[in-house]
């Protein structure tokens, strides 16, 4: 025990005096909060759109004011054909384009049930090209519902068409806010790269300025070895985890609805995981520059399937296998039920339960894995 | 006279058909020596004669292949952490921790060995004192010249009085001046019971030792004092020994 | 001459010996795009849903089989309280509730209309706004069913250009090659010839009778090599496996392709002239270089959506014009006609850049 606190105190030291180091400990989780949660959105906002009008009437005008006084729509040509439209779509200066058919106000107030518009979505991003349809198709149903109840035929009570209102509530984030979305998930990812790079790089240092080989004639044992290591980036990354909780409530004002406790209590178990994986992942390098390779690559594949940015509910089953292995996604489950719905202890047992048990695999294999004869 | 000092005491090392394969490479083939207390014992050799490999693998780095070996009187197949706790590293590549100062390395490595706080600041502050170094107490090491960092490299591996130290290749790089200030530094401290287990390549250097031997190839080829090996030979000095030595090797060829 | 080809030769061999690099650097892009064309879909499909039906008639029963039979859907629970909808939720177990008005059928005959009430977890933004807006449009077409003499409805008909089927890799194909550009010619690069400095080397190199031209020529040239076989090989993988066309020339998409490389050796070569430790080589890479690839450029998140700030930081980023002209040819089928600004802002960044590092690179040798 004395000789984990003895090379736990060094670790400090060492961290301390590292002019690179400090920077990223304290510089970086912000800097990466504040740039990332803007730039990773959904959040549509003034698509620019393409209109051809060939039906010219009140009612066709009154759906592109629809459009046009939304949020998310933005028009930015006017164009007489399909063709001119397309070519929009084609250089870039339209997302969207919306035609609307000749006879369309007609079909529309007779109630021929023929009425139609087409809408040419530049679907390169698909998620976004996916959320443009959502809200056109969402202003188009509430602009006929209006037209119907707005009919100036007279009909008789007993023939009126039934009109079926939809009224959604969209709970834990009513306004489809994506930050809200995004901060607990960039949260894990800031934890992880942290506890990930500095752990990766921080052995395979030792081996190459030959640091190792002192501590290796020692009688330190594998285990303190690996613990003594641990332990300062484990407050590190729990440094780390609260700096980023803090600015996401003063910046971005994120809901925190669950317990702080059950956020701090995954984390650690998680951090060891990390961890541990950082240190193996070092053992087995030769110089810091594979490390990081090999580093960058684990991460990159954990974090894309994660759910981070898209969701993964539908992954096939192959990937199901893989993802049971993956701790980032179930920390990232983790910190978005307890802090957007306050998700209690029994909610997320499976996935603390995973964790633990990658945490207790994870250590063993670095422990196993750190060699210190040859 | 030294000698009789040495061959009356027991041996602290024992090594027997110690060989050590690296694929169809034979880093070490066949060695046989004892050490004993007290004694200042030179292992010598080109570089890749295979001295580095077996004195990794009398400190626990590395394992034998083959032989019966035992260090400070633990067997080295099933006591490695009773041999660690009884010798003492100072390896060829500098390997004090050089963003931490002088006394810090020397707090690490004693609260490693479990000294207590108590004898941590007594050792140290008689390591220090030994040197002439108390004022670079706080230094860090990075800041501190190559020739001392040497000389502090040794004294953090006598922190916790072992029984053996090692020393590979101590004195590399360093200038005349410090290479003696070094030696009389191993001359102390063996005269206070310490055995040293020394490799270099410096031939003069192998003439402070009690007992040297010499590695060609893998194999120990000679072993005995050194006045009694440059009589043997009837040279001169000990760097024209191994020159015969190594001129053998060529004709043999 | 003879020189010069036995150092580049000698820098070769040390790239292509550390197999642990080599094939991460080879199998991450293949490794990727198996990620992005078989895992990451766009498409929602069986999402768990809760329906509460107190009065379960034939309007709530058949409003319920066309929700569950459109593939959205996966009736997931049935429930009898709203009380129970907030710990399913919590659960995660379910990410949609439908709850029906008690006395819906008759509710609707006599009033001509009735409210149906959705509810979603929204700690997923993206999923619960697409799935409630699948439930409206199922909800609506159902009521004009009802009266087939007078349809009161628009129907709209969406078509996805360039991508019919939304498929994530389409997307990524672009942003992937220039991250992995970016990763070999600048990261690699950058930290290659630190870590000369950090061991002595390039002291000996420069006191070799190589000009530093040539040692520059030669500590980038397999790196060029190798950016370059990495972006043949993630379009090959993307074309063959996963079908992304490239439906423009695939002379001037090399040939952008090429122009990003050397924009990317620049910074490289700039960012080891600043730095003085493969440590902090590797910081400033990973902060000022991957995070603007993947997140500023338009890789994964539209630049448009962002606030005004951080569009304009992303119109300082090499990549973003880069993966618009890439997307531009490979999908749209776009031409220098179309894409000639980009490829004129990209140019200068990279002449740019090129002056500076070797301005830096000279001042050092000074």
């Amino acid at each position: 025990m004395r000789t984990i606190l003895f090379l736990i105190q060094k670790e400090f030291l060492q961290i301390r005096r590292n002019k690179s180091m400090l920077p990223i400990i304290f510089v970086l989780p912000i800097v990466q909060l504040l740039i990332l949660v803007q730039a990773a959105t959904f959040d549509l906002k003034d698509v620019h759109f393409a209109i051809v009008d060939q039906d010219r009437t009140p009612t066709s005008e009154a759906l592109i004011r629809d459009f046009s006084s939304s949020p998310y729509f933005k028009t930015s040509a006017y164009c007489m054909s399909v063709e001119e439209a397309t070519s929009k779509l084609y250089d870039g200066t339209a997302g969207m384009a919306m035609v609307i058919p000749k006879g369309f106000s007609r079909s529309l107030v007779e109630g021929r049930g023929d009425a139609s518009v087409q809408l040419l979505v530049d679907a390169v991003n698909g998620t976004n090209a996916g959320l443009i349809q959502a809200y056109s198709t969402r202003i188009i149903g509430r602009f006929s519902l209006h037209q119907a109840t707005s009919n100036p035929v007279v009909i008789p009570e007993a023939f009126k068409p039934v009109t079926l209102t939809v009224e959604t509530r969209h709970w834990y984030n009513p306004e489809l806010n994506f930050k809200t979305f995004m901060v607990p998930g960039i949260l894990v990812l800031l934890v992880t790269i942290i506890g990930f790079m500095i752990s990766g790089m921080n052995v395979v240092r030792e081996k190459e300025i030959g640091t190792i080989e002192q501590l290796n004639v020692t009688p330190v044992k594998k285990y303190q070895f690996i613990i003594g290591k641990m332990i300062p980036f484990w407050i590190i990354g729990l440094f780390e985890l609260s700096l980023g909780l803090l600015v996401g409530k003063l910046v971005f004002d994120i809901p925190m609805e669950g317990s702080l406790w059950l956020i701090f209590l995954s984390a650690a178990v998680y951090l060891i995981v990390v961890l541990s994986m950082g240190l193996l992942v070092s053992t087995m390098s030769d110089n810091q520059q594979q490390s990081m390779f090999i580093s960058f690559f684990i991460m990159m594949i954990f974090i894309l399937m994660s759910g981070l940015f898209t969701s993964v509910d539908n992954i096939p089953d192959w990937a199901k296998v893989i993802n049971t292995f993956n701790p980032v996604a179930y920390f990232i489950r983790i910190m978005r039920m307890v802090l957007l719905k306050g998700s209690e202890f029994m909610d997320i047992t499976h996935e603390l339960l995973s964790i633990l048990g990658l945490a207790v695999l994870m250590a063993s294999l670095a422990v196993w894995r750190y060699k210190k004869t040859t | 006279m030294e000698h009789e000092k040495v061959i009356n005491s027991a041996p602290v090392i024992q090594v027997k058909n110690m060989y050590k394969r690296f694929g169809s490479f034979i880093a070490n083939n066949d060695l046989t020596f004892d050490v004993y207390k007290g004694e200042i014992f030179g292992f010598l050799g080109a570089n890749g004669a295979g001295k580095t490999t077996a004195m990794r693998i009398l400190c626990g780095l590395s394992s034998p292949s083959s032989g019966e070996i035992q260090v400070a009187g633990f067997d080295i197949y099933k006591q490695v952490g009773q041999i660690k706790k009884n010798i003492g590293y100072m390896s060829q590549k500098f390997s004090l921790y050089e963003d931490l100062t002088v006394y810090e390395n020397m707090r690490l490595f004693g609260g490693i060995y479990g000294l207590t706080n108590k004898e941590i600041k007594e050792r140290s502050a008689n390591l220090l004192q030994m040197l002439g170094f108390e004022n670079a107490r706080n230094t860090l090491i990075k800041d501190i010249p190559l020739g001392w960092r040497q000389k502090l490299a040794f004294s953090v591996a006598l922190i916790h009085k072992p029984k053996i130290v090692f020393l590979d290749e101590p004195t590399g790089g360093v200038d005349p001046m410090t290479r003696r200030q070094f030696w009389e530094m191993i001359h102390e401290t063996a005269a206070g019971g310490t055995t040293i287990f020394v490799t270099t390549h410096y031939m003069d250097e192998a003439e402070y030792c009690d007992r040297v031997s010499i590695m060609v190839d893998g194999e120990i080829r000679v072993m005995g004092p050194p006045a009694e090996l440059i009589q043997r030979f009837g040279v001169e000095n000990m760097n024209e020994v191994f020159i015969k030595l190594a001129r053998a090797k060529s004709t043999e060829l | 001459m003879k020189r010069f080809i036995g150092f580049v030769r000698k820098e070769f061999l040390h790239i292509f010996r550390d197999w642990r690099t080599m094939s991460v650097l080879f199998g991450m892009p293949v490794a990727q795009l198996m990620l992005f064309g078989y895992v990451i879909t766009n498409e929602i499909k069986d999402a768990p849903m809760a329906i509460m039906d107190p009065s379960h008639d034939t309007y709530s029963m058949d409003i319920t089989s066309r929700l569950t039979s459109s593939g959205y859907f996966l009736s997931e629970r049935n429930i009898s309280n709203h009380k129970e909808i907030e710990p399913v939720f919590r659960e995660g177990k379910v990410k949609i509730a439908v709850v029906f008005p008690n006395n819906f059928i008759q509710q609707a005959q006599r009033e001509r209309k009735a409210t149906i009430q959705v509810i979603t977890d929204a700690s997923e933004p993206n999923t619960a706004n697409i799935l409630a807006s699948y439930t409206e449009s199922v909800v609506l077409k159902y009521a004009m069913s009802l009266q087939k003499s007078s349809g009161m409805g628009i129907r709209i008909e969406p078509k996805m250009m360039y991508n019919p089927t939304l498929k994530g890799v389409y997307l990524f194909v672009p942003g992937l090659i220039a991250m992995l550009l970016m990763l070999i010619s600048a990261l690699m690069t950058s930290i290659t010839i630190t870590r000369e400095k950090e061991l002595g080397n390039m002291e000996i190199l420069l006191v070799s009778p190589l000009k530093p031209a040539q040692i520059i020529l030669g500590k980038v040239l397999p790196y060029f090599l190798l950016s370059f076989s990495s972006a043949v090989l993630i379009l090959l993988t993307g074309y063959f496996i996963f079908g992304v066309p490239i439906v423009g020339s695939i002379v001037l998409l090399l040939a952008e392709t090429m122009l990003f490389i050397l924009m990317a050796l620049s910074l490289g070569i700039l960012i080891s002239t600043v730095t003085s430790s493969q440590q902090v080589a590797m910081m400033i890479s990973m902060v000022a270089l991957m995070l603007p690839t993947i997140l500023l450029s338009g890789f994964i998140f539209p630049v448009e959506n962002m606030p005004e700030v951080m569009q304009w930081l992303c119109k300082a980023m090499p990549p973003k014009y880069f993966i618009t002209i890439v997307r531009g040819i490979m999908l749209k089928g776009n031409g220098l006609d179309v894409l000639w600004d980009e490829t004129l802002v990209l140019s200068g960044m990279t002449l740019f850049l090129m002056i500076l590092s070797m301005k830096k690179f000279k001042k050092r040798l000074a």
